[in-house]
C-alpha cells in the first residue's frame, strides 16, 4: 500500500491510439495509487510505461484517446479536468522530467534562465527574485559554481549537468509529484546514481511522491520502495522493491534470471519465454 | 591476432585538439575475447573504431594477424575484421533490404553462390528465411541486430569488433544476443573487442578487461579478479560498486579520477 498521504489515485486508465493498422492499445486498465514515495514503473519497450506516465499530465498524443474510471489527483479528477484547470497544474503541482536533456531544453535560452522562467511561471516573482531562486536552485542540485553556469547554453553542459539542470528546473515550482521518465538512462552509472541520489533527498525533505519510469529493473528495485511490473499494457506484478527475489510472476522472474551479472559464470543466458497468456487482459483488481 | 602499441589518437588542430587516446598498449590472442570498459569520453571507441580504420588521426602500431597496418586498409583486411556497432537503428541502410544489405559485401569482396551465403548467415543468426526481403523497419530492434552480425559474419572474418552490441536493446533481448555472441565465437573461433560501459556484459563475454579513464588504462583485470572484486585500483572499485545498484551511502563515497 501507498505510505503517508495519498497523492494520486489511478483506477483503470486505457490509452489507445488509432493508427492506419487498426486500434493500437497502450495501455490497458492501469489501476494504482502513489504516496510520499518512491514509485518505480518498469517494463520493456512498448509495455506502455511511458505513456501511463505521459497520461497522468494528459501529455498523450493527439491522435490518443485517453480513458479513465478516475484519476485523482487532490481531489480533481485530471481525466475530466479541463485544459485551464490541468495548465495551473502541469508543471507547477505535477512535473515531468524527461530522458535526454539536449533534447527537452531550449536551445537558444540560457540554462539559468530556463529555470527562472520555469519560476516566474508559476508565481508572481520578480525577475531578479527569479534570479535568485534559480541560482539558489542550481546550488540545491549541487552544481559547483551556479553563476558560472547560470550562463551556459544546453550545448555549453555534459549530459549530467544537463539533466541536473532539468531536475532544478522541475523542482523549482515545489511540485507535489515529480514524474521521472527514464530520468537518468542516457548517463553515467556514477553520474546515474548521483542523480538519483540527489531526487531521493528532495522526495525525503519535501514529501514529494515520485513515479520513477525505467526499463532497469535491478535499479529501480535498488532505488524505489515499490515497484509496479508492466508488460504489454497491464501491471503484471505489485512488488515491494525490498522483496524483489519474491517476484511471483513469470516475466518479472525472467526479466530478473536474463541479466548477466558480475558473479555468475554460466555461458549461456536464461533467454525469457513469453507466454501469449500474459496479454490476456486481466479483471480489474477489486 | 591484434598487438597495439603506445597508440595515440587526436582529434582536432591546434588549441582545439582533443586527446582522446594517450598511449596505450595491449594484445589479444587469436580465439580470445578482450574488453575495453569505462565512461562516457574514456576513449573506449575511439580504440576500436581506430583499428577498424575509421579514425585517422592516430600513432603508435596497429598489427593485425602479422600484418602491419596504416592509415589505409585493403580489402583483405576488412574481410577478416569486421565491426558491430551500437544503434542497429542506425547501422543498416533504411531502404536495402535484409538482402541487399547482406549481398554488398559478397559482392566487394566476390564471394560466390550469393543465395547460399545468404540464407547460411540468417540462419546463423537464428532468423527465418522470410525474413530475407524485408526492410529494417519491417524488423524488432533485436533481430536488426541479429541482420548487422549477420553482415559482418557471412564474410567469414576472424575477428569481430563489437561497440556496446546490446545497451540499445531491452535486456531480454539482449541475453539472446549475448548468447548468439557467445555461441558463434565457440563455432568459430573468433577474436573479440568488445567496448562497454556495463562490467556484467562484459565480464560475461570477455576473458580479459581492460578498464579505461581519460585515454588511458587504469588497469588490465581478469575476469576471475571481476567476479572476485578484487581490483587494484580505485577506479575500477568504484565503478564495480556503482554496478550494484542505488545505495544512498555509496553516493557520497564517489571521487572524481583524473
Amino acid at each position: 500500500m501507498a505510505e503517508g498521504r495519498t497523492l494520486l489515485d489511478i483506477k483503470n486508465l486505457r490509452v489507445s491510439f488509432e493508427t492506419p493498422k487498426g486500434i493500437v492499445e497502450a495501455v490497458r486498465g492501469v489501476s494504482f495509487t502513489l504516496g510520499q514515495e518512491r514509485l518505480g514503473i518498469v517494463g520493456e519497450s512498448g509495455s506502455g510505461k511511458s505513456q501511463t506516465g505521459r497520461a497522468i499530465l494528459r501529455l498523450t498524443a493527439a491522435q490518443g484517446h485517453v480513458t479513465a474510471d478516475h484519476m485523482v489527483f487532490d481531489g480533481i479528477d485530471l481525466i475530466a479536468a479541463d485544459e485551464r484547470a490541468l495548465r495551473r497544474i502541469r508543471g507547477n503541482r505535477i512535473s515531468m522530467i524527461m530522458q535526454d536533456p539536449r533534447y527537452s531544453l531550449n536551445p537558444i535560452m540560457s540554462v539559468g534562465q530556463q529555470i527562472a522562467e520555469a519560476y516566474q511561471v508559476h508565481s508572481s516573482a520578480s525577475r531578479r527574485e527569479a534570479r535568485e531562486r534559480a541560482l539558489e536552485m542550481l546550488r540545491t542540485v549541487r552544481i559547483r559554481e551556479p553563476e558560472k553556469v547560470y550562463k551556459l547554453y544546453p550545448h555549453e553542459v555534459s549530459g549530467g549537468m544537463g539533466q541536473r539542470v532539468m531536475i532544478a528546473m522541475m523542482l523549482i515550482p515545489d511540485p507535489e509529484i515529480i514524474i521521472a521518465d527514464e530520468p537518468t538512462s542516457a548517463l553515467d552509472m556514477t553520474v546515474q546514481l548521483q542523480i538519483l541520489a540527489l531526487l531521493d533527498d528532495m522526495v525525503r525533505d519535501r514529501g514529494m511522491g515520485l513515479i520513477f519510469i525505467s526499463h532497469d529493473l535491478r535499479l529501480v528495485a535498488s532505488f524505489c520502495d515499490r515497484v509496479l511490473v508492466m508488460y504489454g499494457g497491464q501491471i503484471v506484478e505489485t512488488l515491494d522493491a525490498k522483496r524483489l527475489h519474491d517476484a511471483q510472476h513469470p516475466y518479472t522472474c525472467g526479466l530478473l534470471n536474463c541479466l548477466p551479472g558480475i558473479d555468475r559464470s554460466d555461458d549461456v543466458l536464461p533467454v525469457l519465454q513469453r507466454d501469449p497468456g500474459w496479454l490476456t487482459e486481466r479483471e480489474p483488481a477489486q | 591476432m591484434i598487438d597495439v602499441k603506445n597508440l595515440e589518437v587526436r582529434f582536432g588542430q591546434g588549441t582545439e585538439a582533443v586527446h582522446a587516446v594517450r598511449g596505450i598498449s595491449f594484445d589479444v590472442a587469436k580465439g580470445e575475447s578482450f574488453g575495453l570498459v569505462g565512461e562516457s569520453g574514456s576513449g573506449k571507441s575511439t580504440v576500436i573504431r581506430t583499428i577498424a580504420g575509421l579514425n585517422s588521426g592516430w600513432s603508435g602500431e596497429i598489427v593485425i594477424d602479422g600484418v602491419k597496418q596504416g592509415n589505409r586498409r585493403d580489402r583483405a583486411f576488412h574481410k577478416h575484421l569486421q565491426m558491430i556497432f551500437q544503434d542497429p537503428y542506425g547501422s543498416l541502410h533504411p531502404r536495402h533490404t535484409v538482402n541487399d544489405i547482406l549481398k554488398e559485401p559478397l559482392i566487394i569482396h566476390r564471394f560466390d553462390d550469393p543465395d547460399r551465403r545468404i540464407l547460411n548467415a540468417l540462419s546463423e543468426v537464428g532468423l527465418d528465411p522470410s525474413y530475407r526481403f524485408r526492410f529494417p523497419h519491417q524488423l524488432s530492434g533485436g533481430q536488426r541486430q541479429r541482420i548487422a552480425i549477420a553482415r559482418a559474419l557471412i564474410l567469414q572474418p576472424k575477428v569481430l569488433l563489437l561497440d556496446e552490441p546490446t545497451s540499445a536493446l531491452d535486456v531480454s533481448v539482449q541475453a539472446e544476443i549475448l548468447n548468439l555472441l557467445v555461441r558463434l565465437r565457440r563455432d568459430y573461433d573468433l577474436t573479440y573487442v568488445m567496448v562497454s560501459h556495463d562490467l556484467a556484459v562484459v565480464a560475461h563475454l570477455c576473458e580479459r578487461v581492460a578498464v579505461m579513464n581519460r585515454g588511458l588504462f587504469v588497469e588490465e583485470i581478469t575476469r576471475q579478479q571481476l567476479r572476485s572484486q578484487t581490483p587494484k585500483q580505485g577506479y575500477t572499485r568504484q565503478l564495480l560498486d556503482a554496478s550494484k545498484g542505488y545505495d544512498r551511502a555509496l553516493v557520497d563515497t564517489f571521487e572524481e579520477f583524473n
